[in-house]
This record gives C-alpha cells, sequence and structure tokens, in this order.
C-alpha cells in the first residue's frame, strides 16, 4: 500500500487504551475518537487482559468481534504496570502481533529503551498530543500485520548502534531511529 | 453591546490564566478537543480533575501526618496528582509537585511539608480562576448564529494562536473547531 486510504470507506482502527487515572482517560478517549480511532478505554491491565479474553485459560478469546488493532498504555500504574502489561501480550500467540504503545510523563532513555527492546511499537511522552497520535496513525496503516512482525523481531534481536551513542537525544529521536530499523 | 464586553472579559480573564503561568499549553489542547458534539468537554475534564485532586490532597495530608514519612509512598502520591495536573494544564501545580517529589527523593520532610503547602496554595488559586472562568462562559451561553458568525468574521486575527482562539471559543459554534485547525 503506496498511500494511506483516509477515507471514510476505510475501517476504523480499534484502540485498547489502559490508564488508572480518570482524567487522562477521558482525556485520551476523546484524542481518539477525534482521530477517527474506535475506542474502548480500561482502568488497570487486569481489565484490559480481561477484554482481550487472555486471563481466562478456559474461555477462547472472542477474537473477531472485538478485534483490537492498536494497545496503549499508561507505564505507572497500580497493581499490574503498562510494561507487564506490554510483556504479557508480546508473550500471548494470539495477540503478540497487536502494536503496543506506551505512554509514560518519565522522560527516561532506559526507560524507553526498556519498553522498546521488549516490543513496544512507540513510546509517548504524556501529556499525549493529537498530533502523536496522527503519527501513530499513520505508521499503524502503512505497515500490514508481517510488516509490523518483521519490526518487532527487528526490535528484540537487533541492538541498535546508536545505543552506544552517550549523547543526549529526545525521546522523538530515538523513536525516529527505531522506526527505520 | 454588553454581550461583546462579556466575551472581552471573558477572553481576557483567560489570557490573564497563561500570561500569569496558572495554564500551559495543554489547556489549549484540551480546548482543541471541544466541539458541538461535547461543547462542554474542557470543563468536564476539569471538574474530573477537581474530584480527583480532592482525593488525592487528602490522602498526601495523612500520609505526611504518619512518622515517620514514608516518602516513596509520599512521592507515588504525588506522582499521581501531578500526572492529572499536567493533563488540564496546571502549570504552577505541576511546578510545585516537582518540587514536592525533589524533596521525597532528598527524603527531607521539612521540605515536604512546605511545598505540600505550596502544592495546595496553587491548586486552589486555580481553581477560584477555573471556576470563575467557567461561571463566566455559561453565563453568557449559546449566542444566535447570526450574531455569532459576525463576531467571528469581524474579529479573527492571524497575527497570535491567541486571539484565534479567545474569539471563537466564546461564539460556542462547531465552526470553533475547523478554524482552530486551520492553523
Amino acid at each position: 500500500m503506496d498511500t494511506i486510504n483516509l477515507s471514510s470507506d476505510a475501517p476504523e482502527l480499534h484502540v485498547l487504551a489502559v490508564d488508572d487515572s480518570n482524567v487522562d482517560r477521558k482525556v485520551i478517549e476523546k484524542l481518539l475518537r477525534i482521530s477517527s480511532f474506535k475506542v474502548t478505554v480500561v482502568e488497570s491491565g487486569s481489565r484490559a487482559l480481561q477484554y482481550l479474553g487472555l486471563d481466562q485459560e478456559k474461555k477462547s478469546p472472542r477474537f473477531d468481534d472485538l478485534k483490537v488493532n492498536l494497545i496503549m498504555t499508561d507505564y505507572s500504574m497500580p497493581g499490574m504496570t503498562g510494561f507487564e502489561l506490554l510483556k504479557k501480550i508480546k508473550n500471548s500467540s494470539t495477540f503478540r502481533d497487536i502494536p503496543v504503545v506506551i505512554m509514560s510523563s518519565e522522560n527516561s532513555l532506559i526507560r524507553i529503551d526498556r519498553c522498546l527492546e521488549e516490543g513496544a511499537e512507540d513510546y509517548l511522552l504524556k501529556p499525549v498530543k493529537l498530533s502523536d497520535l496522527k503519527r501513530l496513525k499513520d505508521s499503524i496503516l502503512k505497515s500490514g500485520s508481517e510488516h509490523t512482525g518483521q519490526i518487532l523481531t527487528r526490535n528484540r534481536k537487533h541492538k541498535p548502534s546508536d545505543c552506544l551513542d552517550l549523547s543526549p537525544s529526545s525521546p522523538q529521536q530515538e523513536q525516529t531511529k527505531r522506526a527505520r530499523l | 453591546m454588553e454581550r461583546n464586553q462579556m466575551h472581552r472579559q471573558i477572553a481576557n480573564t483567560r489570557k490573564l490564566m497563561f500570561d500569569q503561568g496558572y495554564l500551559d499549553e495543554q489547556f489549549i489542547q484540551l480546548e482543541e478537543l471541544q466541539d458541538g458534539s461535547n461543547p462542554n468537554f474542557v470543563e468536564e475534564v476539569v471538574t474530573l480533575y477537581y474530584r480527583d485532586s480532592a482525593r488525592f490532597l487528602s490522602n498526601l495530608d495523612q500520609a505526611l501526618e504518619k512518622r515517620p514519612l514514608d516518602f516513596s509512598k509520599l512521592d507515588n502520591l504525588m506522582h499521581q496528582f501531578k500526572g492529572s495536573s499536567t493533563s488540564i494544564g496546571a502549570k504552577k501545580v505541576k511546578t510545585e509537585c516537582t518540587h514536592f517529589r525533589n524533596y521525597c527523593n532528598a527524603r527531607n520532610a521539612e521540605g515536604c511539608k512546605r511545598t505540600f503547602q505550596n502544592v495546595k496554595k496553587e491548586y486552589t488559586t486555580l481553581r477560584k480562576k477555573l471556576e470563575a472562568y467557567f461561571q463566566m462562559s455559561r453565563q453568557v451561553g449559546p449566542v444566535e448564529t447570526a450574531y455569532a458568525s459576525s463576531v467571528v468574521v469581524c474579529t479573527i486575527r492571524y497575527d497570535t494562536i491567541h486571539s484565534l482562539h479567545l474569539n471563537i471559543i466564546h461564539s460556542n459554534l462547531p465552526l470553533r473547531r475547523c478554524a482552530a485547525r486551520s492553523h
């Protein structure tokens, strides 16, 4: 797909957003709706797993009717952190191909690196902006599921040379570097 | 015209909150999310913020009574409060939260207690200003379309983004979102 089809004919991407903050949930939901995503918002990692059907071994995930195209999760949450949720999803054979984006107020390169190494699609600094979502949407639409799988595998195995670069760089720069892998 | 005066007063009140550093760019982000389908979005978010803040501040008050202080718990509580404050653009509140967390990291009890008073003071000040601002906005209410269009057409200036926002927000038109996006 060379061009991104953003016409009203294109199916809406379904995002599962996870955040323990009431205020942030309300804002992210609005941001996502305005960016023409279909949105489901939950307040914790365990609720997110429940929604996906991952928590119950007996029940098979209701994959077809609630196909989730993207998961966006806050990093710091009580109970299960966003990082732990990311790991659980990436370790699931059914859901590992769903891109997971971490949202955090902490601009920590160590944390960003950990998340990307664990397979996160992106790491957004809070507060998340409309422009962040636009960029995210473009990149999700551009990559088909096969391509996303390749990127994730490369992220895990490949030690990017810029890890050795000790000069400060913004998370956006880190993300752009990662996207080029 | 009295309505015009009220519009100007509301616009000035809003501008002052930015100029005096009470609000930052994030508040504008919220305003940009408000539209005809959800004309009270910003006020709803801010009201939710007050509700959550009451809980966070009360928990912090209690935690600061304990001896010895649990700095890790204090930091965690403040992290959450700082998060919501950041999400609504509460600039001065956010700054005081950062000072508090720095004192937590330094395990400085006096510093924590002192800055917490500042956090509460800034929160109370901002809340009063926002409540007054939203109350004024509600009093003016939705404006007739014909009048509103003339207000928007005559008073749009493209020299600063704030001017553009000020005029459009108080016309309460769905037009607001399209025009706001044009920058």
